[in-house]
């Protein structure tokens, strides 16, 4: 696997880390996680553990994302700080 | 204290990144974490359990007793959000919206639920229409999911998968099924009773399966006693017991993300959400 692509992997997944907790709009921060697992999920596949990469999609980038919008649709959108 | 903060994560941050120059290189094999057992997984695997997904394996049977616990860790958040969450009081107002007209008809409290007819439909209070693309798609996409969420179960022994993300995927195609449509027609193909009795009986298979191996005069969860009961060759019945086990864990997975999603979706109340 060429190091660009690992490369390319980690800084987005810093860049949606980052912007994941300084957006004030939580439902974007909801997507942000959601891209933020997927990244996750590629490094993992990169890594060679399959399992634990179809993990991340199934349950970070998948339901965890869901169960976000719903809990940010029935309190607050945006946050106080 | 702002700035303070942040000085105290960048030293933190600093020293650990400083640290990890000290880590093993990645994949190196005399690094502590695989010299010892992690080789014995590698090349004595096949032939102790005749499966030929390493980490189903380890995870269903060498550490079974560690997924047996994670499951019951699953159980009891879904019971943990239905506990918290499950609110039986009924909501102020009923909408009904005559189909072929259009009228909405808003119904205060003291009346009774009327059933939906064939005149009639329930609406949510903050109602978007139905796009009838989106309810199209998702009613073909939906038995696909659900077919290649039992692949998953079923082929964890051979290929990456397994319980934990088919059940995963199963779940997700009620979720789907309630976001497209409303929550009424998902709760309406499966019921609350049922979702909380499949969580619960997901812990049991697995239990069940340690419990059944004890009593054939084996150690708990010890697959290979399955043999005195099952007419397979005793090298297969180690891939059979696992993947009773994973099945279990599929259920449970299954049935405690729709308990999560309906209960954080409708606030408890089950009527209308998302």
């Amino acid at each position: 696997m060429p190091w660009q692509i690992d490369l390319i992997v980690l800084i987005f997944v810093i860049l949606c880390a980052i912007t994941a907790i300084s957006v004030k709009d939580l439902l974007s921060t909801a997507i942000l996680f959601g891209a933020y697992s997927f990244m996750m999920c590629l490094l993992w596949a990169i890594m060679g553990a399959v399992d634990v990469a179809f993990t991340e999609a199934s349950v970070g980038a998948g339901v965890s994302t869901v169960f976000f919008v719903a809990a940010v649709f029935n309190t607050t959108r945006r946050t106080k700080d | 204290m702002k700035y303070i903060g942040l000085l105290i994560v960048a030293v933190c941050g600093g020293i650990l990144l400083s640290a990890t120059s000290d880590f093993p290189d990645w994949g190196y094999s005399q690094s502590p974490a695989s010299t010892y057992l992690s080789n014995h997984y590698i090349e004595k695997s096949i032939e102790e359990t005749g499966v030929p997904n390493l980490v189903t394996s380890v995870l269903a049977d060498y550490r079974s007793f560690d997924t047996m616990f994670e499951t019951a860790v699953i159980f009891c958040a879904g019971l943990v959000c239905f506990l918290l969450l499950r609110n039986y009081n009924r909501q102020k107002k009923f909408f009904y919206r005559h189909i072929s007209t259009g009228v909405v008809l808003c119904f205060k409290d003291n009346c009774k639920n009327l059933p939906a007819s064939k005149k009639f439909e329930q609406m949510d209070a903050d109602w978007i229409p139905h796009d009838l693309i989106i309810m199209t798609v998702c009613r073909i996409l939906i038995p696909f999911i659900q077919i290649y969420a039992l692949y998953v179960v079923a082929h964890g022994d051979f290929s990456p998968g397994g319980g934990f993300q088919g059940g995963v995927i199963f779940g997700s195609s009620f979720i789907l099924l309630a976001i497209s449509y409303n929550l009424q027609t998902a709760m309406k193909k499966i019921k609350e009773k049922i979702l909380g009795l499949l969580s619960a009986l997901g812990v049991l298979i697995y239990v069940g399966i340690g419990i059944i191996c004890m009593f054939l005069g084996g150690n708990f969860l010890d697959y290979s006693q399955l043999a005195k009961i099952l007419p397979v060759d005793p090298i297969h019945v180690r891939a059979l017991g696992m993947l009773g086990v994973e099945i279990g864990v599929g259920i449970a997975v299954m049935a405690v993300m729709v308990v999560i999603y309906v209960n954080i979706a409708s606030e408890g109340r089950h009527d209308e959400g998302l």
